[in-house]
């Protein structure tokens, strides 16, 4: 796992039915793009978030292919329409395998 | 046509009298107001001070930036900056060297250092000198933690600064200048009316006679600190205080004094105290 991955989400916490909620997500992560050398000039490899989702009560509402210029934390802003209330779920995909994710809930009235 | 003759004027260093150049200068602090996470009021304009003799009003350099620049810093979730205040929060908690001790073990919660940012640098009774919060914190991690120095411009060091900022926003700065301070203050005043470089430009020069200007493709501000440290988008990192004056005196073709040098933490005395009275901001965001 890259050291410092460390995901955020703000969804807001309540909404009325049908309304368009702004969703920010941003995950901490070096973003190594694999075209930089170090001193000794060898290459970097590369370390980046490849893929990134959001899911609502199971259903998709997001999914990002992220390529190696994207720079360090990655931020994403979208919206989503939200029927019901129910739970947002986000992961990160690392190069290296690792798997970020959070939720969170909101309730519609 | 006006703004040829100013930037030339700026350049040169020659002294422009206002009166002469008629126009509205096109990098003018803004009419914006500063509310952060739609509960902190932020003052980004007061009243000069009366030790701040040449202005009559002063300005954050948030009132100079541009509204796409202005916004980040309006939501703690859009601002980096926030992400070194996590980075300190993980070593806020964290015990450091050998005596096995966090700060919070000694300070408890963060949020405990609300106003400590807005008062420093500060007269050290102790050490009879005047310090500033890098020194304090420095002073802890040796003394009290048995921990090693952090570097003084160093990451570590500026996400905890950044910390203990965050928990003074919307406070206004208050540093003093009398008493034991005094004679450092006016060694920090010295050095910003001195003329330094192959440039010959005092911190004056730019952020007293200029501001409101373009510097290059830039808005020139006040040079008021109360949005330290503050987060570059140039740079994409938190910039200490100390990373910045040495960042200006480069820029006049000078050699620089150092980061942590009686110099730089009498200059940095003087110019918290021109703004005293603006709200502790940091972290701030910038150009």
């Amino acid at each position: 796992m890259a050291s410092g991955a460390k995901p955020r989400v703000k969804v807001p916490k309540t909404a009325a039915a049908g309304d368009t909620i702004t969703i920010k997500t941003l995950i901490s992560h070096k973003m190594e793009s694999g075209q930089r050398k170090d001193d000794d000039g060898n290459i970097i490899p590369r370390s980046i978030i490849n893929r990134f989702t959001a899911d609502f009560n199971g259903q998709n509402v997001i999914d990002v292919t992220l390529e190696p210029a994207i720079s360090t934390n990655p931020y994403f802003q979208f919206d989503a329409v939200v029927p019901e209330s129910g739970e947002f779920t986000f992961t990160w995909y690392d190069d290296d395998g690792s798997v970020y994710d959070t939720a969170k809930k909101i309730t519609v009235s | 046509m006006t703004q040829r003759i100013k930037a030339t004027c700026a350049a040169l260093a020659v002294a422009c009298v206002p009166g002469l150049m008629p126009g509205i200068a096109v990098g003018d602090p803004d009419d914006d107001s500063l509310t952060i996470n739609g509960e902190i009021a932020i003052v980004t304009e007061a009243a000069a001070p009366a030790h701040t003799e040449n202005l009559d009003t002063i300005y954050s350099g948030w009132r100079f930036r541009t509204d796409e620049t202005q916004a980040v810093q309006m939501d703690d979730f859009d601002n980096p900056g926030m992400i070194g205040v996590e980075n300190a929060m993980v070593d806020w908690a964290t015990a450091d060297g050998a005596a096995g001790k966090s700060c919070a073990d000694c300070h408890g919660a963060a949020e405990n250092m609300a106003g400590v940012r807005a008062v420093y640098p500060k007269w050290n009774e102790e050490q009879g000198r005047v310090t500033t919060l890098e020194m304090e914190v420095n002073n802890c991690r040796e003394n009290r933690m048995d921990a090693k120095k952090w570097k003084y411009t160093g990451g570590d060091m500026t996400d905890m600064i950044a910390l203990i900022s965050s928990v003074s926003r919307g406070m206004p700065v208050n540093v003093a200048i009398d008493g034991p301070a005094q004679s450092t203050w006016e060694q920090g005043k010295e050095l910003y009316y001195t003329r330094t470089g192959q440039l010959e430009l005092s911190c004056a020069n730019c952020h007293e006679d200029s501001y409101g200007m373009m510097i290059r493709a830039d808005h020139l501000s006040q040079g008021h600190i109360n949005g330290f440290p503050t987060y570059r988008l140039k740079n994409t990192k938190l910039n200490s205080v100390h990373a910045r004056f040495k960042g200006c005196v480069r820029d006049t073709r000078a050699h620089t004094y150092k980061p942590g040098s009686d110099e730089f933490i009498a200059l940095e005395l003087y110019v918290a105290s021109r703004g005293n009275g603006l709200s502790v901001e940091g972290p701030s965001v910038r150009n």
